[in-house]
This record gives structure tokens, sequence and C-alpha cells, in this order.
């Protein structure tokens, strides 16, 4: 069942100031549409600039769209007045990459995580003292940590206040953007796994934002892939990485390390640098380093759209014909 | 082979405030061979960067190299040399190439002075001729239209151009060894491959030794001849890198297997190695492993040396006399 819809939705930023009043917006995010299901997880990849964080805060309304719509649970998120808005947020949350920027060095832990509880007046007096102990042993951490401050606290740790915070108002939702990206990889597998089981017990909805395909395949069941503000490719993740049809999805598969040095996987290098998204190629954003054999004049001036190929949805005209990484390796 | 590098017992140490010091580097012992990649691999605090800094004595006071650490460069002992002979040393024969291009290029500096200025401090060329080397340096490392590129600000330049223009400046000086501290952390996967694609062609045609410093072990499969995993301050285990992804021996490499994510094979629930490291202030006595392994023994409490599992690989793991850390 769909929790969250989101259709078209553009987000562009205005290089403000008065000396550039008339330089060319920021096209962060072109017309991305998704569903999120009830306890389902959507990871949003991409690399940095393709507008995967812009995405994440725009549909929880830290940032006001450009255009476009997102609905959840059948309600229109960016027709929310102040006073709605601030009732959803008990519904839909959000962790950041770097928890630490995220909490207040005055605050001890267990103020921090109380606060949503008592903005919506979750409980009162000793019950939400109880209540913090409780979601602090849910993310692994001594509930006797409550009396401590942030700086107390290794990224692993924070990391998990973070996430006790995001669910002290027992949200159905949360958007993840990058949580794991800043943590070494032992404490990286320690909170992966405690994301998969908290939505497990809670029947939580996650909106995964990352870079990295192997951390998003342990966690998602269906991943869409963004370059330059558009979906290139979406699809379910087994499917999605086994048979990747857009160019792009091949590429960034081929040029992830894998900790297997008899691993015989083409590198595609790709050539360039990804293009200025204020100033985004005409046609398919990818056509300026793709490297599909079919590529031609088509790709240089019509933008093509998400459509069925094979077992996923790709924007590539050529989706079809697309080589697999291990024809490339053959060649 | 002829070994260019070789440190012996490196220990490391900083004030601990309350009069004693602490030894985030203690007893590292490693070698390169010429055209050898060697990675030193390790989480955040591990040691493996500070390791790397001491190699050129770039250890911020008030850390300090301790006496009895040793490194080696051919016959010349770099921690005894000060001055205009330790200068020399610096770039010339080691480079060094760090995580953050932006924080070590000069932004007020168009990138081809920033190289030319590194030529002529080693050479005795003419700016005519520095600036052609330049040119020639930047087309080395990749950097498509290399004429016009001279001539750009690092702000006008993308991550992985900004990376490879440091590259550009560690090779100036033509080093025997070029130090590579987590060189594409901060970039993304399509220019990481990019940007280790270059290095590799660089250690081939040019015979240079490699040392990557890497908290990714992905980096280190496609890469590495050799491998040296660091924990709390030690190396904990060293194989040649096929050996090493086989048949990882020490627990603390076991657990850091079990915890990296695949794109291939079952997706099973990760098994992490449980709590986190501890700071150099709360290494524990006998083997610094000991509170967070899953295999430790009565033995694991006397401090265990680097081991022989097979000739050419060694663990720091008591469990290497029985051969039991297996599987």
């Amino acid at each position: 069942m769909t929790l969250l819809q989101v259709r078209d939705l553009v987000k562009h930023y205005h290089a403000g100031g008065m000396f550039r009043a008339s330089a060319p917006p920021v096209r962060a995010v072109d017309g991305v549409s998704f569903d999120v299901g009830r306890a389902e997880t959507l990871a949003l990849v991409g690399e940095s600039g393709c507008g995967k964080s812009s995405v994440g805060r725009t549909i929880i309304r830290l940032q006001e769209p450009t255009s476009g719509s997102a609905t959840f649970e059948g309600t229109d998120l960016f027709a929310l007045d102040r006073t709605a808005l601030r009732k959803m947020r008990r519904r839909m949350q959000i962790i950041f990459q770097d928890p630490y920027s995220s909490l207040n060095p005055r605050m001890t832990i267990g103020a921090a995580v109380a606060e949503g509880i008592e903005i919506h007046r979750l409980a009162r007096g000793k019950d939400v003292g109880r209540r913090v102990a409780g979601l602090l042993e849910e993310v692994g951490l001594d509930p006797g940590y409550a009396r401590r401050y942030p700086h107390e606290f290794s990224g692993g740790q924070r990391q998990r206040i973070g996430i006790a915070r995001a669910l002290a108002v027992e949200p159905t939702f949360i958007v993840c953007d990058e949580p794991v990206s800043a943590l070494d990889v032992s404490v990286q597998a320690q909170v992966l796994n405690l994301l998969a089981d908290l939505q497990r017990e809670r029947g939580l909805a996650y909106l995964f934002i990352a870079h990295d395909l192997a951390v998003v395949r342990q966690i998602a069941r269906r991943i869409a892939v963004m370059y330059l503000g558009r979906i290139v490719e979406e699809g379910p993740a087994e499917q999605l990485l086994a048979e990747p049809s857009h160019p792009y999805t091949v590429a960034l598969l081929s040029a992830v390390p894998e900790p297997d040095p008899g691993a015989r996987r083409a590198r595609i290098v790709l050539s360039g640098d990804l293009p200025s998204p204020s100033n985004p190629p005409p046609g398919c954003p990818f056509h300026t380093r793709c490297f599909h054999p079919l590529r031609s004049e088509r790709c240089r001036q019509e933008l093509p759209l998400l459509r069925p190929v094979g077992g996923t949805n790709a924007a590539c005209h050529y989706a079809e014909s697309t080589p697999s990484p291990e024809a490339l390796a053959a060649n | 082979m002829s070994r260019v590098l070789e440190v012996e017992n490196l220990r490391i140490s900083f004030p601990d405030g309350q009069g004693g010091r602490l030894y985030p580097v203690d007893g590292v012992s490693f070698s390169l061979e010429r055209g050898e990649t060697l990675a030193l691999v390790g989480e955040s605090g591990c040691g493996k960067s500070l390791t790397s800094l001491a190699l050129l004595q770039l250890i911020p006071p008030p850390g300090r190299i301790e006496s009895g650490s040793t490194v080696r460069l051919g016959d010349i002992d770099v921690l005894g040399l000060r001055g205009e002979r330790l200068r020399q040393i610096r770039g010339r024969r080691i480079g060094m190439i760090f995580q953050d291009p932006m924080t070590s290029l000069n932004p007020v500096f168009k990138v081809g002075d920033q190289i030319a200025e590194g030529i002529r401090a080693h050479f005795d060329v003419s700016r005519a001729e520095a600036r052609s080397r330049s040119f020639n340096l930047l087309q080395e490392v990749g950097i498509p239209d290399a004429r016009s590129r001279l001539d750009a600000y690092p702000h006008q330049l993308s991550g992985g151009m900004r990376q490879r223009v440091m590259i550009a400046i560690a090779l100036a000086a033509e080093p025997e060894i070029l130090v590579a501290d987590e060189p594409t952390t901060a970039l993304d996967v399509t220019v990481q491959a990019q940007i280790l694609e270059v290095l590799d062609r660089l250690r081939a045609t040019r015979g240079m030794a490699v040392l990557l410093i890497t908290h990714d072990l992905g980096i280190v499969a496609g890469r590495a001849d050799r491998v040296a995993v660091m924990y709390a301050g030690q190396i904990v285990e060293e194989a040649p890198t096929a050996r090493l992804f086989a048949r990882p021996s020490h627990p603390y490499t076991q657990g850091l297997f079990a915890s990296v994510p695949r794109l291939t094979g079952p997706v099973q629930r990760l098994t992490p190695i449980g709590g986190s490291v501890p700071p150099p202030s709360a290494w524990p006595a006998g083997c610094r492993f000991r509170p967070r392994c899953p295999k430790a023994f009565e033995k694991s409490e006397l401090a265990p040396p680097l081991l022989p599992v097979e000739p050419d690989h060694r663990m720091r793991c008591w469990l290497a006399e029985t051969g039991g850390a297996r599987g």
C-alpha cells in the first residue's frame, strides 16, 4: 500500500545576491516521481550533486519545492500550513549523515530525545523519562547516557542518538540521508542492522538516500538511481543490480570497489566530470559521458523518459541493448 | 625487487594531558619494494595516517616520534635528518597526496604555477621548461584540455580534477615513493575509479612504490600487492592481498570483512564487530582487540607479537600458534 506518492517534483535553487540576479538556477531536482509503500525501503542512489538529498529535504518540507506534488497518507504535503506541518512531522522524520551537527551541544542526550515527545505531548511527567530510557535502549544505548552531552559520544553512538530522536514521535516514515556514510565499516554495519531491526519491529518506511550501492542493497528492496536531478533507472534491487538497463547504472556498478581480488568485473571508467546542474546538457543528461555503443544524435536532442525495460524502468533510448557488465568484461 | 623503504619499530607519542604520554602508533614495522603498492588499512584512530606522516617527520607538535624508531630510505636514516637535508627528501624522494586536495592547493595561484613551483624547487630548470613539464604532468594524470587548465585556479576545477593536480604536483619531483592518504575518500565512486586508475598506471610506468592509506577494503582488493591491517596503533595482520582476502586470519580482520555489505551473493544480515574502537587512553593490556574479540582466550591477556600464519602471512594473535583462527 502506498504511503508516500511523489510526482514531478522540481527543486531549483536560485543563485542569489545582487550581482548574480541573472544567473541560471541550479536544477537540483528536475521532475522526479516515485512511491514508497508502508514498511518499505526505497533507496535513492547517486553521486554528489545528483539531487538526492534535495528530494529528501523537500518532501519533509525542510526546503520548499519549486513545483510538483507529494502526498502522504492522502494528505498533500506541499499544501500544509505551519500548524498542520508541525503535526505532520510526527509522522515523518529525518536522520542525517552527521548527527553531531543536528544535536545541540548544550542539551543532554535525554533532553534531545525528549524534545519531540514534549512538543507533541506524547507523555508527561515521569513518563517522558521512561520513554526516553526505552528509546535509548531500543537503539542499543545505555539508558544512563541520558544525562550526558553529545561530545561524549562516538560517531556511531551519535547516529544511534539521532535515530532515537527520530523514533521518539513514533513516525511511520523516516528519510535517512546518508546515515552511515561517515561511519567506520564495523560501526556502519551495526547501524544498518539497527535500521533493519527497527523497520521490522515498528513497520517503518524509509527513503534511504545513499551513494553506496552495496550499502543500499543491504537495506532496500527497491532502488532509484539519480543523475543530474532525474531518476534514470528504478526497480527491484536485485534486478537493477544484476541486469541494469541504463548505462549510468552499469557504470556506477562497475566503479564500486568490491572487496574480492578475484572479482573480474569490467571497470568502465567514465570520462569527464558531472556536468553542472545549472547548465545541464540538452537531450539525455548522461549523453556527455555515455559509452553506449548505439548512442546517437537522438540522445543529444531528445530527453528519454522512464519506461519498462527488462525488470526495471530505465530512461535511455537504447535501454534494450545496453551492454551488460559481463559483455563489457568480455571485450 | 629492491627495497626502497624500511620502517622499523615506529612509535609516535602525544601528551595525555596528565603528565604522561599516549602512543597512538606503537611499534609499526613494514617495508616497501620498488614498484610495489602496500596498503595500510584500518578504521579511524588506528594510527595509519600518523604512520604515513612520520615518514617525512610531519608529526605536529606536541606529538613526537620516539627514539628507537627508524625510517630508512635506501641507506639514509630519514628520522635523523634536519633542515635542508630533510627538505631534499620531502617531496623529492617521498611524495604525498591527501584526502582533501583543496586544503593542500593554494587558492590564489594558478594550477600551472603551483606545479612549476614544485619542479623549480627540486630541479634547476627555466620557467619555460618548468611550464612545459607542468603541461606534460597534467596530461600524464589525465586532465583533458591540459593547456588551458594550466591557467585555471583550484576553485575552477572539480574535486577529481583537483586530486589529479595534487598527484601531478607530487610527481613533479619524480619521487621513488608516493604516499597516498585516503586519496579518493572525498570523491564519488566513478571519479574514484578514474583516480585509482591513474595511480596504478603511474606506478607501472614509473616504477614508483605506493603506500596506500585507506579504510576501504574494496579499494585494496583491486590495487595493492600487499596489505597491512592496523588496529589500535599496531599492525595486526600482514599478507599478500590475494592471500589476505582468501584467508583473513586475525579476528579483527575477519570482523572487518563480515561488516562490509556486498554487491553479489545472497543478502545476509551483517555480523559487525561489537563495540567501537577504543581511544589510545583506553587500550587494554594484553591483546588490544581482546575486549571486542569473539575468540579471545586466556592467553589473550598477554600481548601477542606478530606470529607467522604462513611464510609470508603474519598476525598479532596467539591463535596463529595453533592455526585456530581459520573460518
